[in-house]
């Protein structure tokens, strides 16, 4: 569809005919999800058969809900940047940049009987200035991505080692920890059984997907993953688009910093480091495509569902934690090897290789 | 003589290496200690694994690809030896042989995988690398290797030389395997066919396959090799430690790939020396060591590689935004 539109006529027709193959695909969704929520109801009966007792229960779904929204968040701060045909590298570094600030403020600079009002308003700004910082660390980084030109894994590795590199600076490699109980309710409390952290996340998916798929923002980050340069051609101010994508991301990043927090009643430099590729891998299964322009949300809320009932699964089986994080891998490469053998029409005939 | 050091070094190389002057006459400046000849040896052991690690992933890059999975590789072909050695009392050869077949086993299937799947490499290797490492802790439980054998952890200097001021300077295996590896790997890319036919490849995968180039055959070898060099970098690392750590290379992955690419590698493919991986490498090591000797915290130096990173890329980028629009207007 997009390699005809790229072969028409003038600039006009193509873009026209490229922007219409785009909604077609964003409607239609060029992503078998089907596939995913098969493969998702297998598993389940799978589960659900080997432990009867203890797989098929209400409980084992609310902790399932407890543990999706941090990976979920970071998964969504890397899916997006992936779509508009980049990466974030940075995220996890973000997160943490952004934890530790929030961490600081509600640790060593309020006075420690703050409470009530004085308290709220505490809470306030500490979630204030960790969200500056996201917002100033996706300028930056949108800034480089746009006016340099180079492949963001480079800058984003390159800011990913400068927030590390601060975070361990300030903190000595040491983490913070003791946060008020109102942060705390974050991860701990439900709302009628759902964890609130759950609900956080399905709301921010939901607003993610409409972003994506119904806004003119989200349109154009798809554009700009198809072809940068033909979008650029086409009058989008592409640097404005990356720019938004990076602060996005790190906004995203920034939720899953007060997740994060609230689960682990701590912050640091070196906080979940090992979920930086986990995310990737999420997305891509999700039905991200790696080269850029496509990829839902929907795809990828499927694809955490999957990761976590493999995980947690496994671990009611009593089988190694590691078994699963390799099953995630196998389960990427059969997914993938699923899309080239069966589905080669969508992501054949590319020979742009990274 | 000019164009020969701009055959040898690009223009990445030779900012690096002003660079590295720079640094160097500041902080021998400062600090007396800097520019004696133990200082030096010991700079080099300690980056040794990291330098023979990016030569392999420099090769990969060149290729058009990227690969993470190597620290996974070799924590995996350093603990086989090392389980070879210590439970079977396998000798050197037929351990270090055997770790070596299976680090070019694991680098290969990342090639038939990123070939037969047509998916790019960064995914696939995301992928092998979780496998590998999870596996690897799982069959390993994670367990340490302590007693590895006399001709494994024995430092063993094939040159000894006391300065005038009484220290002792030695050249240790690691210095001699990494020159080693550096020459090798200079030879493979610069001299032989399949090593241009790497450059092809990364720089056009379309025409390079047209032309007749095995695409396959090249990638194999790229990955494969780099799968050797892991197992090398490997043995190196617990040499210097003397323990085999399943986790011993873990979060690796990142450190090594910035550092080749601070050297002048191009994630795009078809670009690179091993000469400036060679300078991004000293560069770093330089720094780090002249920060310490100048007495700034360790903790400092996250921030200036960071730093370095992002004023390297912004250099390159803005010298290949204008190389390419110069194109564009040829083309136009």
């Amino acid at each position: 569809m997009r390699d005809s539109a790229r072969g028409a006529g003038g600039v006009d027709r193509s873009v026209a005919a490229q922007l219409d193959g785009l909604l077609i695909a964003l409607r239609r969704g060029s992503v078998n999800v089907g596939g995913l929520l098969v493969l998702l109801a297998v598993l389940i009966a799978l589960f659900s058969l080997l432990i009867p007792t203890t797989f098929p229960r209400v409980t084992t779904v609310q902790a399932m809900m407890f543990q999706i929204p941090e990976l979920g968040l970071l998964s969504l701060a890397m899916a997006i940047p992936l779509i508009s045909g980049g990466i974030n590298l940075a995220i996890i570094a973000t997160a943490n940049g952004a934890g530790l600030l929030m961490a600081w403020i509600l640790t060593a600079v309020m006075p420690p009987d703050a409470a009530g009002t004085s308290l709220a308003l505490w809470m306030a700004g500490a979630l204030v200035a960790g969200l500056l910082l996201c917002i100033v660390v996706g300028v930056v980084t949108g800034l480089l991505v746009a006016a340099l030109g180079v492949h963001p894994i480079l800058v984003t590795l390159g800011t990913m080692t400068l927030l590390h590199g601060f975070g361990i600076y300030f903190t000595r490699g040491r983490t913070l920890s003791g946060f008020p109980d109102a942060l705390i309710l974050v991860s701990n409390e439900t709302i009628w059984g759902i964890p609130i952290s759950f609900i956080i996340f399905a709301i921010v998916a939901v607003v993610a997907h409409v972003l994506l798929t119904r806004t003119t923002l989200g349109i154009r980050i798809h554009m700009i993953g198809s072809n940068l340069e033909a979008t650029r051609f086409s009058g989008v101010d592409t640097r404005r688009v990356l720019v938004s994508v990076y602060v996005v991301s790190s906004l995203l990043c920034w939720l899953a910093a007060i997740v994060m927090m609230a689960r682990f009643n701590s912050a640091g430099a070196d906080i979940a480091q090992s979920y930086l590729l986990i995310t990737i891998l999420a997305a891509i299964l999700g039905g991200v495509d790696p080269y850029g322009g496509f990829g839902r949300i929907v795809g990828l809320f499927v694809a955490l569902w999957i990761l976590q009932v493999i995980a947690s699964g496994f671990n009611l089986m009593n089988i190694s934690p590691h078994l699963a994080l390799a099953s995630w891998g196998l389960i990427l490469l059969l997914v993938m090897a699923v899309k080239r053998f069966a589905g080669s029409l969508h992501f054949g005939s590319r020979a742009r290789r990274l | 003589m000019p164009r020969l050091l701009s055959a040898v070094f690009g223009r990445t190389e030779t900012a690096l290496a002003a660079a590295i002057v720079i640094a160097a006459v500041i902080f021998s400046l400062s600090s007396p200690y800097f520019l004696s000849l133990p200082n030096f040896v010991n700079l080099i052991e300690a980056y040794s694994v990291t330098t023979i690690l990016a030569a392999g992933v420099f090769v990969v890059l060149v290729s058009g690809g990227i690969d993470i999975s190597f620290a996974a590789t070799a924590s995996a072909t350093q603990y086989l030896a090392a389980y070879l050695a210590t439970s079977y009392g396998f000798s050197a050869a037929p351990a270090l042989g055997l770790a070596a077949a299976l680090g070019i086993a694991m680098g290969s299937i990342n090639a038939l995988l990123t070939y037969y799947l047509r998916v790019v490499s960064i995914i696939v290797t995301i992928a092998t690398s979780s496998i590998y490492y999870a596996l690897l802790i799982y069959i390993t439980n994670a367990t340490e290797i302590y007693n590895l054998p006399d001709w494994w952890s024995n430092r063993f200097a094939f040159v000894r030389y006391v300065t005038a001021s009484d220290d002792v300077v030695k050249i240790t295996l690691p210095i001699v395997v990494m020159v080693a590896v550096i020459v090798v790997t200079q030879y493979l890319m610069a001299r032989t066919r399949i090593g241009r036919q790497v450059y092809a490849l990364g720089g056009n995968p379309e025409a390079a396959s047209r032309i007749g180039i095995n695409v396959l055959g090249v990638q194999l070898l790229a990955y494969g090799y780099l799968g050797l060099l892991a197992a090398v970098a490997g043995f190196i690392q617990a040499s210097r430690v003397h323990q085999a750590v399943p986790t011993a290379m873990a979060g690796q992955e990142l450190n090594v790939l910035a550092v080749a690419i601070l050297g002048g590698a191009s994630l795009v493919g078809g670009i690179g020396s091993m000469g400036g991986v060679v300078l991004g490498v000293l560069f770093l090591a330089m720094l780090q060591n002249g920060l310490n000797l100048l007495g700034v915290s360790s903790y400092f130096f996250g921030i200036v590689i960071g730093l370095a990173i992002l004023v390297s890329i912004s250099m390159t980028g803005y010298a290949e935004k204008h190389t390419r629009r110069r194109r564009v207007a040829r083309a136009s």
